[in-house]
């Protein structure tokens, strides 16, 4: 074995899932370490079987290493019983492939995919021997640069990262890498570096500005600090999704993972404008890929990993232009190689059945709706167009053909929310189960009754949605909305037939802190890392009670994140960022959904958005 | 056709666990491009079989599956898996098993290995000299836990031989179904006949060869086979 491992076998044979640290997956990537210029980490701020599942770090894992001069490497938070004994024994955090610690790396490039992951970062910082704080790194650390959602608002963490890169991936890192090349050779300071990046496009070089704030704790102003500094940074698109590359040798796990298959992503951004969904507004304008060009790339995958199941990825697949034609061809092929498709994401319909028929045991699988809401004031306040005839035409047709089963996912907490709205759930998952009975005479009920699952989340308001403005609930109204969903539920016809579950209340507060936050929630993290807090995303780990002690100790106030009301004008934390999407337009659809007044997505109709100004995609026409 | 193949595991891979290994090779099949014959029914599977899961942390010089092909010679299945393999994993025969062989898992009688300290760790039982006494008692008994309780069993009839050769422990010991023992036992109670208590988990474990029993004799799983 050429590649010495970080971890002694004794700790090895000690840890669970061994698998997790040693990396030499297939197509992972080994380089010789002295034909490279830069050295970079890029890391998944969660356990190894999450982290493995994402596609946009294999995405940018392909990028880099297609660079000769530069090795990418993996590195994920080690799970709780490494992270003890990696601390006891002293060793230092070290990436998959040449498992060398990546305190000498050039780069430690961060995914932000949610906000509970934000104690992962100080664990991983804090095991590479990184300091926590940007403003305490020696010039030999390597730069810690953050992406993804969560960068959008980068306030609450902004101490902890050396720049954020807001925007897609595959654009500009070539330009700072040269950048940094060019400050390596010359030996200047990583400030001058910093500073040269942040002229970059799309890079956020967070000691760069200055927040002050108002007698009431709102902002009063941001700026930089220095005059050759951009005041306002947009996010960075690909613009031409047609001839973007997409990998097509990811790292196959050994480990079972999440995402335990082919992931193939059809489109970027999304034509729906949901009030309440980030994503859908972080990614505009939506962007198609070829169909041709996909069709080709997904039997390049299937041969270069061997994985036996494909799945179709986009924020909504039903939207792709070309969803029949490339499904079909998938199918088609697929069946040949014995692979097993899967299509999330799809709208109930004709089509998307008789394609679930093929692909599925319809016996075994459920149907899947997301109406959100329970009422249709109330999903055309969030301008979710989707129906309860949509659901129920569904359902019946899917019914005729021998499904069973229905999942359903609601949200509990959104703006301007009644008794009405909520108890239209339970109403709705009864009239699921009358259909049922009503399409299924007796003799065919083979494959036992219909079984309906109705799932709440709490509703969390984010950057870059019209629900920007809207106070979040409290913990207790949460926990009253679901008592009331359940009620609604039990006092139905057919409440044997429905199954109720709900999410932790506690975590979603914390989240909705971080979601709206600025910087003066950082010393929180940083405060509560310190007492331990450390993967937050997982129930079994979260620990509510030192969370609230340490925002107390510390005099921070959590509901004035949480559940204040915000003025229209108020400056916030993210102001400074542009996703493309303005926040007048944002404005005009928080008043819009007061008034229940739904906007037509795109396909339909454009609105104005602001997306416009990338001149590419559905703005241009392509794909309407 | 049915085809034994047999492999090598070593290195990094040896912490990967042995449901993995078969999930590696499903994959692996389907890369190299090998004509493996699937299950019918709705979920069609790889017609494959495991000799005998090897434990996380052991190496192996030979490890066995059976498979169902369809079509394809010796040469162009092993080439070709070979190809795709990771470092740490390696073909090392593939052969056409004629009519009638018992598949890999139930017809397993014995295998070889060998046991030596770890990188960093040195022999803790100075006294190899003993071997021949120890095999020479009338029963080395120990006993085992099991789910229920616990048993006696004696090691000695499952042990076929045993010594010590080029700083390595080397022995051959029952592993069929009934009387299946673990190399570690043996070096465990040699320890203790020598008054030695070994710290079991400093020592490296090495599988070099799986046999079933033939008219009386032990033959390696591949060798029931022929070229193809
Ligand atoms: S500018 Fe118009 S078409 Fe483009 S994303 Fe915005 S609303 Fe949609």
């Amino acid at each position: 074995m050429s590649i010495k491992l970080a971890l002694s076998d004794e700790i090895l044979m000690k840890v669970e899932k061994p698998a997790r640290y040693i990396g030499n997956e297939i197509n992972s990537v080994v380089k010789d370490k002295d034909s490279v210029d830069i050295r970079f980490a890029m890391c998944f701020p969660d356990v190894y079987e999450i982290g493995m599942s994402h596609i946009g770090i294999q995405i940018l894992y392909d990028m880099f290493n297609k660079y000769d001069d530069v090795w990418c490497e993996r590195v994920y938070s080690p799970w709780v019983d490494l992270d003890k004994i990696m601390r006891e024994q002293d060793i230092a955090l070290f990436g998959l492939e040449s498992q060398e610690p990546i305190k000498n790396f050039d780069f430690l490039g961060i995914t932000l995919q949610y906000e509970m992951c934000y104690t992962n970062i100080l664990q991983v910082l804090d095991l590479a021997k990184i300091p926590l704080m940007s403003k305490d790194r020696a010039e030999e650390d390597p730069i810690v640069i953050g992406g993804g959602p969560c960068s959008y608002n980068p306030e609450p963490i902004a101490d902890f990262f050396d720049i954020f890169y807001i925007g897609e991936g595959e654009t500009k890192y070539r330009e700072l890498l040269d950048i940094y090349k060019e400050h390596k050779k010359n030996k200047t300071s990583r400030m001058d570096f910093l500073v040269e990046a942040a002229k970059l496009g799309g890079m956020y070089v967070p000691c760069l500005y200055e927040t002050s704030y108002k007698q009431d704790g709102t902002i009063e102003s941001f700026e930089p600090i220095r005059d050759d500094i951009p005041r306002s940074i947009s996010k960075e698109v690909v613009i031409d999704m047609k001839s973007a590359d997409y990998p097509v040798t990811p790292v196959v796990p050994f480990i079972k993972c999440t995402q335990d298959r082919a992931v193939l992503e059809i489109q970027r951004g999304c034509i729906r404008g949901c009030r309440f969904c980030q994503a859908g507004q972080l990614y505009r304008p939506v962007r198609e890929r070829d169909v041709d060009d996909l069709k080709k790339k997904a039997m390049e995958i299937l041969a270069n990993t061997g994985h036996e199941e494909i799945s179709l990825s986009s924020l909504s697949s039903s939207d792709y232009s070309k969803l029949e034609e490339l499904t079909d061809y998938l199918i088609e092929e697929c069946s040949k190689k014995y692979v097993n498709i899967s299509l999330p994401s799809l709208r109930i319909d004709n089509y998307a059945l008789d394609a679930f028929g093929k692909v599925q045991d319809v016996k075994k699988s459920s149907l899947t709706f997301a109406p959100e809401a329970g009422s249709q004031r109330m999903r055309n306040v969030i301008n979710k167009g989707l129906t309860e005839e949509d659901i129920l035409n569904g359902s019946k047709m899917a019914f005729e053909r021998g499904w069973n089963k229905v999942k359903l996912y609601f949200m509990l907490g959104l703006p301007g929310e009644t008794k009405e709205d909520i108890e239209g759930i339970g109403d709705l998952c009864d009239k699921i189960a009358r259909v049922y009975f009503e399409t299924v005479p007796k003799e065919k009920r083979t494959g036992g009754p219909v079984q309906i699952t109705a799932s709440t989340s709490f509703f969390i308001p984010k950057p870059f949605t019209a629900f920007q403005w809207a106070p979040m609930n409290t913990k207790e109204d949460f926990l009253e909305k679901a008592y009331i969903t359940r009620t609604s539920i039990i006092n139905q016809l057919n409440q044997k037939r429905i199954k109720y579950n709900w999410h932790e209340a506690d975590v979603s507060v914390m989240e909705g802190v971080f979601a709206r936050g600025d910087r003066r929630i950082a010393p929180v993290i940083l405060e509560a890392y310190k007492r331990g807090c450390m993967y937050d995303a997982w129930n079994e780990y979260y620990h509510n009670d030192v969370w609230l002690q340490t925002f107390k100790d510390l005099g921070v106030d959590i509901d004035f994140y949480t559940t204040r009301s915000r003025e229209l004008d108020e400056i916030f934390p993210w102001d400074f960022l542009s996703c493309g999407v303005s926040k007048e337009w944002l404005k005009k659809e928080w008043l819009r959904s007061k008034e229940a007044e739904v906007t037509p997505n795109c396909k339909l109709k454009c609105n104005g958005c602001g997306a416009a100004i990338y001149g590419t995609g559905i703005c241009t026409g392509d794909g309407r | 056709m049915k085809v034994r193949i047999k492999f090598a595991k070593y290195g990094v891979m040896k912490y990967i666990g042995h449901l993995d290994i078969m999930r590696y090779f499903q994959k692996c099949m389907r890369k190299a491009d090998v004509d493996i014959a699937y299950s019918t029914g709705f979920s069609p599977h790889q017609i494959m079989s495991f000799a005998s899961p090897l434990g996380v942390g052991v190496e192996s010089r030979g490890e066995y599956f059976d498979i169902e092909l369809n079509s394809g010679n010796a040469e162009y299945v092993k080439e070709r898996l070979n190809a795709v393999m990771v470092p740490g994993m390696e073909i090392i025969s593939v052969v056409k098993l004629p009519d009638g062989v018992k598949n890999a898992m139930a017809s397993i009688a014995a295998a070889s290995y060998t046991v030596f300290p770890k990188d960093g760790y040195e022999h803790e039982n100075q006294c190899t000299d003993k071997i021949e006494d120890f095999l020479l008692q009338e029963s080395i008994v120990i006993t085992k836990q099991t789910k229920k309780n616990e048993i006696e069993f004696d090691l000695k009839p499952h042990i076929f031989s045993f010594e010590f050769d080029k700083e390595a422990y080397r022995m051959l010991v029952d592993a069929s179904s009934a009387g299946n023992i673990k190399p570690l036992a043996v070096i465990e109670e040699y320890g203790k006949f020598c008054g030695v208590d070994i710290s079991l988990d400093h020592y490296q474990i090495v599988r070099n060869e799986i046999f079933t029993e033939s008219e009386g004799k032990l033959m390696s799983l591949e060798s029931l086979g022929e070229d193809f």
